[in-house]
């Protein structure tokens, strides 16, 4: 929805659907997966029906993140390429942080944080998806030292997974106006312009 | 079942102590392969007792009847033709749940009170607290428990905790017609074994000996070996068996780790939106823009 004729286009409604249905299916597997990681969070096997209801069901919140991902990454992956601005960018992180980032690289559509985020949780995917397939007992059987390469391999990737998704749902509450790109597909001229001018040039045509 | 004369002394997925009050004998199985003949008796007494009917199946060509450890068949004798020193040995092994003192299935089982331990040793499986996820059969460095295919529920032998709550011995050892089989004090069955092992060695077996394995700080089943220098030649019983140390790195101190940092991110992200505020658009952006796309 465009609030004002000036507004630019960000996201189609098809790649706002399937991120959301990439943040659901990954909240839900996640809260299902953490109450079998530690029995501190046993009580979030409530949410799903019974413990046993948990176990069934995490699995499936999985595999339906990593495909909606995957899909995702195919729509988005050309845009995530990393160049030596990108780099830059990261080196100076530390302003971006600080809230004071009027003076770093001028960023495409998406900075180098958002690339290295992008790459990591592609990264992390693939290995949740194969360290998950092999620890599903109910569909498939492997040696029980794979398994236990697996059950490491899964619980310490989805914790750092569920460590990233937290920084990038804080970035996105953290920059202003960031979460209505992904409710409308629209931002403001004035947000591009001032966290991704380098887009804003391309897509506004205005060179300066 | 909870009985209680069996105080619960280790419970999975509890961070707690349990109780402690309450002094118990450890009690144990002890399984002297020397004096087994293979007649499987025990099998069937397993099978009478827990009310367990495992499918009839099909001769694979072997004496090992079902050749497998099953969610229905909880204790198998394996038969191992062994040609040693130009003599044919038939080592006869009752295969089941070892009842660890430090239990792999136990410490990897994420559903609290699936899995137990009692103050006398014997590790059980509480089928109506278990989940199915099957990181008892991860955890365990025997390869025992089963998952079943009927309710995904995980099983193997009770060392019939049942009975020996009221006093009882297991119901393969009230069977077993050769005495290979025995049950008391876990003390005493390490004196009785050593007396089988001093036979034993009397009889030219200079390798006899108790296998009791300290990786995982003893067990509640021990059997007395011919050859305890081979105990892999028993259809493969482990030679040093302990926890796998992926199983220790995966439910150790890591987790408490992950949760903490993850939480400190929580806490990290609050007081930096607090302290720096919200990353607004600036002003002189908006008034940029303004500028920029004013109609001409
Ligand atoms: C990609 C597809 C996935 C598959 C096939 C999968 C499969 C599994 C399986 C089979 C288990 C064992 C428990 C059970 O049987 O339910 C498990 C545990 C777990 N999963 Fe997943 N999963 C996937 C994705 C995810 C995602 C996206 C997360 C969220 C970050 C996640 C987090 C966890 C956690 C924390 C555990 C508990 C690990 C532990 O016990 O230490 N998984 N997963
Ligand atoms: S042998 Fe396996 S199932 Fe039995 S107590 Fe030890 S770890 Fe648990
Ligand atoms: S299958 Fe059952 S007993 Fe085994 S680890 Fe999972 S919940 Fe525990």
């Amino acid at each position: 929805m465009r609030r004002d004729p000036n507004d630019l286009d960000r996201y189609t409604a098809s790649e706002r659907v399937t991120h959301w249905i990439v943040g659901i299916s990954f909240i839900l597997a996640g809260l299902s997966g953490l109450a079998l990681f530690h029995p501190a969070f046993w009580p979030f096997t409530m949410l799903f029906g019974s413990s046993t209801w948990t176990r069934i069901l995490h699995p499936w919140f999985g595999v339906v993140m990593a495909v909606a991902f995957l899909l995702m990454m195919l729509q988005f992956w050309k845009l995530n390429t990393m160049g030596k601005v990108d780099w830059q960018w990261l080196g100076r992180i530390g302003e971006m942080v600080s809230g004071d980032d009027q003076n770093m690289p001028e960023q495409g559509k998406y900075n180098g944080g958002q690339k290295l985020l992008f790459w990591l949780l592609v990264l992390g995917t693939v290995l949740l998806l194969v360290s998950g397939i092999a620890l599903w007992r109910a569909w498939f059987h492997f040696p029980v030292e794979q398994v236990r390469w697996a059950a490491v391999v899964h619980a310490a990737t989805a914790a750092v997974m569920i460590g990233l998704i937290m920084l990038h749902v804080y970035a996105s509450i953290w920059v202003r106006s960031t979460i209505r790109a992904m409710w409308y597909g629209t931002v403001t001229r004035a947000w591009a312009r001032q966290h991704h001018r380098a887009w804003y040039r391309q897509v506004t045509g205005i060179d300066k | 079942m909870v009985w209680q004369s069996l105080d619960i002394r280790r419970r999975s997925a509890t961070t707690t102590p349990m109780p402690q009050a309450r002094e118990s004998t450890e009690v144990a199985k002890l399984i002297d392969i020397s004096q087994c003949i293979g007649c499987k008796a025990c099998q069937v007494a397993c099978m009478e007792w827990n009310d367990l009917r495992q499918e009839v199946g099909y001769c694979v060509g072997v004496y090992d009847n079902p050749p497998d450890l099953t969610a229905k068949a909880w204790t198998v004798m394996r038969f191992t033709e062994l040609e040693n020193d130009g003599r044919l040995e038939w080592l006869i092994r009752k295969d089941g749940c070892m009842h660890c003192q430090d239990p792999g299935c136990l410490k990897a089982c994420p559903a609290p009170g699936a899995i137990v331990q009692y103050a006398n040793g014997i590790v059980e499986f509480h089928q109506e607290h278990c989940i199915g996820c099957g990181y008892c059969l991860t955890g365990c460095p025997f390869n025992i428990p089963r998952l079943s295919d009927q309710d995904h529920k995980a099983y193997k032998c009770s060392l019939c905790s049942d009975r020996v709550a009221v006093g009882q011995v297991p119901a393969c050892i009230k069977t077993c017609p050769t005495g290979a089989l025995h049950f008391g004090s876990k003390e005493d069955m390490k004196e009785h074994a050593e007396q089988r092992i001093a036979d034993l060695k009397s009889r030219g077996f200079a390798n006899a000996g108790l296998y009791d394995p300290p990786g995982v700080e003893g067990t509640h089943v021990m059997y007395v070996l011919q050859h305890a220098d081979h105990p892999e030649w028993y259809a493969g019983l482990p030679h040093d068996p302990a926890i796998s140390p992926l199983v220790e790195v995966w439910k150790g101190w890591t987790k408490p780790l992950a949760i903490g940092v993850m939480a400190a991110g929580v806490l990290a992200s609050l007081i930096h939106y607090v302290m720096k505020g919200p990353n607004e658009i600036s002003k002189e952006t908006e008034k940029e823009v303004e500028n920029e796309t004013r109609p001409e």
